[in-house]
């Protein structure tokens, strides 16, 4: 029997990290009060899952250290042990240095060992202040096989004994001979002395008693294993045959008997027929085979799962059967249409149609994940900070079984840790201050997420110092990110920390300013078709709202007309929509045209000339119409011969279908079959400026 | 053949336990945890049943007792999963009317060799 292991592995990597969240969530829990048995029973578990995982798969490193890990959760359990702060806390870093340990396994690199060393010794330090014992637990299972190999004797005498409530337990003396029978050499004798009359006999109970003697070359260990899970359930003693027993004889109850020759004879009869066909085939078995064949198959890594609730997919196949009677229904009509059946005909229309969107409505929510993914790192986070700050921070989450796109939740995740970081450091005051100003010292952060529209947003806010307007200004100015004269509302005020170059902090904290500032969050933010907006009051806090679209598949987009061709433009790169008057226009030599919007002079992309349209009915500019766009903080205005409708597009991916092509982030299939490009504004930009030097002017 | 309830909340275990035991020519059943098992149990008798210890819900040692106070599973074999440090566990175990245990870490040949001891 030969079963390869591997197999199993990936399974065990993922639900032992799952398991580590589970454990790092529930130490984070435990010391903000009373402990609860239930939390430290669930955080055991998980340890004890991952250990005997980890023993069985032939990680022993894993297994070992989480062993000791073990050990201290189990003492908090019984309550043997005080839930301490500083236990915590080792607790909380071996949980990282297992996740490390499991992610070097899974990638086939090394464990750092004095990592491991470390953790260890803390551990132990915490189990009993002592750093030698690191080796006891390790060594512990070896010490076990190695008990007693003192001389063997040819054989043993063994009497057996069993309790009448032997049977209760699942047991059979049967089933323990025939073992016995299978390591060497087996008389057997019953003693049915402790038999009752048949009218006192309970059926279910054990009476008989037997004296046995296995000669061969067999172990006591291998005997005792047989009698492992019987012994308290029997008397028994055994010998070394030869070997008088002076203590052991008062053991047994009686005087055995010995020439009941007939019966003898039964029982082993039994005995041997019920063991005959099993005995081949336990012997020629092979005792260490899987390990040989484990190799040939590495573990597939790598390969992006999601884990879809079972109602979904319910859901899903459900609303695939309505499609598919829709669909017998349709072409039962089809096979022989006549005028009269035309309202059944609209009828199975308007129901496919109802059944399609559903049915898209369904697959897009499989893609949804609840955003307590991204959530669930915080408390980690804010634990840690906060200590190193010396602040006083309760962390509160809200709406975190709201669901966004798997897509949206990976790309999100980066933003928000800065933007929490932000909070902690700069938001937050020192407990002494906040006192001093009113506040209790401990302060709050709140992470909230919930629908909106059809957007999704969250929102991170703190009972801070907020923003001070003019200070932000001050600094601009003092930056040169801004002109003295500028006039600026509080609320523009506020995004200037959103301008690169911008850093609000006195100095640069290893916490938040590590060089990504708030300009690449809002960065991250707007290349997922979202935006980010300030919401602070000074002394009272700050409050961040990010706003998302629910899904990255399906976008709003702004179909517009260059000659035959549609395209889509994606409605949040959409400013406003001009018709240009010829006083508007400017020429500038070797830069193309621009335009003026107001006070501000915008260069035109002219659609007709960068995707070479011959068919396009506007060639002059005051002909068509100009659609001011703005991408990654870059505005411009797009000439285009008309504007169309909006509509939401579902987006295909132009690089898996063809290539990537600069300008274009995608494409959609139109209503009448027709596909339309999907404008990618940045990109379009980049495209007009390796254009323009030497484009004609054509006006 | 001879049906079998595998408990165990690790599905990597489970699956493990399970695997082997269908390679072995048995029906194998899957509970993840102890109230699964015994409704489980309760649905179709099973020759035998391997349990883990600790799992949420209901504990293997609850599970064991509660089976083993049924009519159907009185003298059915139940093994659990244990570790060499639960010595008390076994205790606990055998109390609760456990047939015996198999020590983790095991590897698949171990297994087998206790379930075939048990079913014959």
């Amino acid at each position: 029997m030969s079963i390869d292991l591997a197999q199993f592995h990936q399974v065990f990597f993922e639900e032992s990290f799952e398991g580590l969240d589970a454990m790092e969530t529930g130490l984070l829990d435990l010391d903000t009060g009373d402990v609860e048995s239930e939390e430290i029973n669930t955080i055991f578990r998980a340890a004890h899952s991952i250990k005997g995982g980890a023993g069985t798969f032939g990680f022993m490193e894993v297994s070992n250290f989480t062993h000791v890990m073990e050990t201290l959760l189990d003492e908090m359990r019984d309550g043997r042990r005080q839930v301490t702060q500083p236990t915590v806390d080792v607790l909380l870093d071996s949980v990282d240095f297992l996740r490390e340990m499991l992610t070097a396994i899974q990638d086939d690199e090394e464990i750092d060992k004095e990592r491991m060393a470390q953790c260890q010794d803390a551990l132990n330090q915490e189990l009993n202040g002592d750093v030698s014992s690191a080796a006891d637990a390790t060594t512990e299972q070896t010490e076990i096989e190695t008990t007693q190999k003192t001389d063997q004797p040819k054989g043993w005498q063994i009497v057996f004994c069993p309790h009448e409530s032997l049977m209760q337990s699942g047991n059979d003396p049967v089933r323990i001979l025939r073992e016995l029978e299978m390591l060497g050499d087996l008389t057997v004798e019953v003693d049915y002395q402790g038999l009752p009359s048949l009218y006192d006999m309970d059926p279910e109970a054990c009476y008989l008693s037997w004296d046995l003697r296995l000669e061969g070359d067999v172990s006591r260990e291998d005997i005792d294993d047989i009698f492992a899970w019987v012994e308290d359930d029997c008397d028994m003693a055994i010998r070394p045959i030869g070997e008088q027993a002076p203590a052991v004889e008062n053991i047994i109850a009686d005087d055995v008997v010995h020439n009941d020759a007939p019966d003898l004879q039964l029982v082993r009869d039994n005995i041997q027929s019920a063991s005959a066909p099993q005995a081949p085939a336990e012997n020629t078995k092979p005792a260490k085979k899987e390990s040989a064949s484990s190799k040939e198959k590495k573990a597939n890594t790598g390969s992006s799962s999601i884990r879809v609730d079972t109602d979904k997919i319910d859901t899903l196949i459900n609303m695939v059967g309505e499609l598919v009677i829709t669909q017998s229904m349709l072409s039962l009509l089809g096979d022989n249409f006549e005028v009269d059946k035309v309202d059944q005909l609209k009828t199975g229309l308007v129901q496919l149609e109802r059944h399609t969107r559903e049915l898209q409505e369904s697959v897009m929510n499989i893609r949804m994940l609840p955003i307590s993914f991204v959530f669930s790192r915080f408390p980690r986070l804010v634990h840690d900070l906060s200590s190193k700050l010396g602040k006083q921070i309760e962390l509160k989450l809200s709406g975190e079984h709201t669901e966004v796109d798997k897509t949206v939740i990976e790309l999100l995740s980066d933003p928000l840790v800065h933007l929490v970081r932000n909070s902690l450091d700069h938001g937050v005051e020192m407990p002494d201050v906040r006192v001093a100003a009113g506040k209790p010292a401990m302060g709050t952060v709140h992470l909230n997420a919930f629908h909106r529209g059809g957007n999704i947003v969250i929102e991170i806010s703190d009972d801070g110092k907020g923003l001070d307007a003019e200070m932000l200004r001050g600094k601009a100015i003092e930056k040169g990110l801004i002109d003295e004269t500028t006039n600026l509302t509080e609320k523009q005020c506020f995004e200037l920390i959103f301008m690169a170059g911008f850093s609000t902090a006195a100095e640069l904290s290893d916490i938040s300013g590590r060089g990504v500032g708030m300009d690449v969050v809002r960065r991250n933010i707007q290349s997922l078709g979202g935006s980010i907006e300030i919401r602070s009051e000074l002394g009272k806090g700050s409050t961040i709202a990010i706003h998302l679209p629910l899904t990255l598949a399906i976008l709003d987009g702004q179909s517009i007309a260059v000659g035959d061709e549609t395209y889509i433009v994606p409605l949040v790169s959409i400013i406003e929509s001009v018709n240009l008057t010829p006083d508007m226009i400017n020429r500038v030599i070797g830069k193309g045209e621009t335009f003026r919007l107001r006070e501000e002079y915008l260069p035109i992309v002219r659609m007709h000339e960068i995707f070479g349209i011959g068919s396009a009915k506007a060639t002059s500019l005051t002909e068509g119409l100009v659609v001011v766009v703005e991408g990654q903080g870059n505005r411009c205005g797009l000439f285009v011969d008309d504007l169309l409708g909006q509509q939401q597009v579902v987006i295909k991916s132009l690089e898996a279908n063809y290539r990537r092509a600069e300008g274009v982030s995608g494409a959609t299939i139109l209503g009448d079959g027709s596909v339309a490009l999907i404008l990618d504004i940045p990109g379009l930009l980049r495209l007009s400026n390796q254009h323009q030097p030497g484009m004609v002017v054509n006006n | 053949m001879a049906s079998i309830l595998a408990v165990d909340d690790s599905a990597s275990m489970r699956q493990m336990v399970s695997f082997t035991l269908k390679g072995a020519g048995y029906d194998v059943i899957e509970a993840v945890d102890g109230v699964d098992a015994l409704n489980k149990a309760q649905a179709k008798t099973v020759d035998l049943v391997v349990t883990d210890v600790n799992m949420p819900n209901k504990d293997g040692i609850t599970l064991i007792k509660d089976l083993r106070g049924l009519p159907a599973y009185k003298f059915t074999p139940m093994l659990m999963l244990t570790t060499e440090a639960g010595g008390d566990k076994k205790q606990q175990g055998k109390a609760a009317g456990a047939t015996g245990w198999i020590v983790k870490p095991f590897n698949p040949d171990q297994l087998l060799k206790t379930v075939k001891k048990v079913l014959g």
